[in-house]
């Protein structure tokens, strides 16, 4: 059975220039401890998909399973990383990962041991007591990904998380997030527009039409694993992404004729 | 650092020169500027008269009675308000409407329904503060990023540990400094109240020392007051400190 389906999903946004088309009957399976990511044009509703799997976001129509039962809302099983830093700034780093501990009220010390394995995973070791103000941009989303994982979620979702890094530090974490994935074997939901990123990370890449958004194509990325940024030059990789570059090409031409439509999100969580 | 630091103290030492130079040069007569030897003679004088303590304290009495109340009230209902469309809906119209009193139209009505005592003091300032500090923390409650809330949830919390572990704290910089502006309206406030009727108080010292035309003291009252709120101010910057050390607000700007 898979971990995680998206069975028919519409979502239609209501705006003040009239109903918006986000996404359109999207449908996919995400088998456990796969690593699927999903690349599109931009405001082709790629984030509303993963905002709806979080339970952020209600649908139109359709439904999202988990382990066959129907998502109604937020929930600690689905951790999300997201492209704005969103790390507590009053919580140390160590606080930040302990936060789905504290919710959930695991003790203290149990709290701390769980935090600090995260961290480490991470390559954070020593900046544990600093608050999220005095790191990088690389370091924030390194913690932030330590948070989702310490709360131990049956799917990660991470909506263009290196979105805002620049290419050396995003090569980087694309690097460390495949170490973490093999280590924590966990389901990854990833959102990107960037397709060297879709290619490198996943098992499976969806490729997305522009507005309303449908699943244009799924493609299956049998590159050998473990797998590091070498793998940018091989054969294999060039012709899977001249593959996608093909398919979203037409999708970007078409989407810049038109004028974009500022997408607005719903109000559940102002 | 030290260089502000020392404009700080030019800007006072100006300041203290002009007024030195207008009085003992005899540029401006007494009666309308005392000289500052003379404005320190007065508060001996007040101090041996024994009013110096009981006027400072009866007003520091009724602004901190009335600060913390309209505080504690205004806080937790402003929190509220930024983040509920519901409690928005229903209290707005009222608060903004009162808002726009001015607290001195109210006074007539607050000796009306509680006589000149402290009670009265007090409910001045609370009309004065509440209102304005309510609408003030719910804007900053508001302004709390979407981002967070939407990550604690995601993480697991329920409304009340959205409240707990990420509106409060998030809003904790912009309560301290609003509570700090306010602060300084409930002493507005106050003397307001103690000029229209009071039998102690800084402001009904000077009311009355205006009318003897005692400008010297009218200057000790207005040294007092002008103290407090540098006092004030201190304690509040350091407060923010001890309260929220990882904002940016309390590393200061100097």
């Amino acid at each position: 059975m898979s971990k995680l389906e998206i069975r028919n999903v519409s979502k239609t946004f209501e705006t003040r220039y009239g109903k918006v088309e986000a996404l359109k009957d999207v449908s996919l399976q995400i088998a456990p401890n796969e690593f699927a990511v999903i690349v599109g044009p931009s405001g082709c509703g790629k984030s509303t998909i993963l905002n709806i799997v979080a339970g952020l976001e209600k649908t139109t129509s359709g439904t999202v399973l988990m382990d066959g039962k129907e998502i109604t809302g937020p929930g600690a099983d689905r951790g999300m990383v997201f492209q704005s830093y969103t790390l507590f700034p009053w919580y140390t780093v160590r606080k930040n990962v302990e936060f789905g501990l504290l919710i959930r009220g695991v003790p203290a010390d149990e709290r701390r041991r769980i935090a600090e394995h995260y961290i480490e995973m991470v390559g954070l070791k020593g900046f544990e007591e600093i608050y999220p103000s005095g790191l990088s941009g690389g370091m924030k989303q390194r913690v932030a990904i330590a948070r989702a994982l310490a709360n131990n979620p049956e799917v990660l979702l991470m909506d263009e998380p290196f979105g805002a890094l620049d290419a050396q530090t995003r090569v980087v974490m694309q690097e460390l997030l495949l170490e973490i994935w093999e280590q924590a074997q966990t389901t990854i939901l990833f959102i990107t527009h960037d397709i060297d990123e879709a290619v490198f990370l996943a098992d499976t890449v969806y490729v997305m039409s522009r507005r309303p958004g449908t699943i244009k194509a799924r493609i299956s990325v049998n590159l050998p694993r473990p797998r590091n940024h070498k793998i940018y030059e091989t054969p294999e990789f060039i012709s899977l992404k001249s593959q996608i570059v093909d398919l979203l090409w037409e999708e970007s031409v078409q989407a810049a004729t038109e004028t974009q439509i500022q997408e607005t999100n719903g109000g559940m969580f102002r | 650092m030290f260089r502000v630091h020392h404009l700080t103290i030019l800007t006072t030492a100006i300041l203290f020169g002009i007024w030195c130079l207008l009085t003992y040069g005899g540029i401006v007569s007494p009666l309308f500027l005392p000289s500052p030897s003379a404005v320190v003679l007065e508060l001996v004088d007040l101090y041996r008269e024994g009013l110096l303590i009981k006027y400072t304290w009866d007003s520091v009495y009724r602004v901190t009675v009335g600060f913390l109340l309209a505080a504690v009230t205004a806080v937790p209902l402003g929190l509220v308000l930024g983040r509920s469309r519901i409690v928005e809906a229903i209290t707005q119209p009222f608060i903004e409407f009162v808002r726009y009193l001015p607290v001195v139209a109210l006074v007539p009505l607050t000796i009306l329904y509680l006589g000149i005592g402290d009670i009265q003091k007090v409910a001045v300032i609370f009309l004065g503060t509440f209102f304005q500090l309510v609408l003030m923390i719910a804007d900053v409650s508001a302004s709390v990023p979407r981002d967070f809330i939407r990550a604690s949830a995601t993480l697991g919390a329920n409304t009340y540990q959205v409240y707990r572990y990420v509106i409060i704290p998030c809003s904790l910089p912009g309560i301290m400094d609003n509570l700090r502006i306010t602060i300084g309206w409930a002493w507005t406030y106050l003397v307001v109240a103690e000029l229209v009727a009071a039998n102690s108080g800084l402001g009904f010292m000077i009311l009355r020392s205006q009318r003897f035309l005692q400008t010297d003291r009218i200057f000790a009252g207005l040294l007092i007051i002008g103290l407090l709120g540098v006092l004030t101010d201190w304690l509040f910057r350091k407060l923010t400190k001890l309260v929220v050390p990882w904002s940016e607000k309390a590393g200061g700007k100097s």
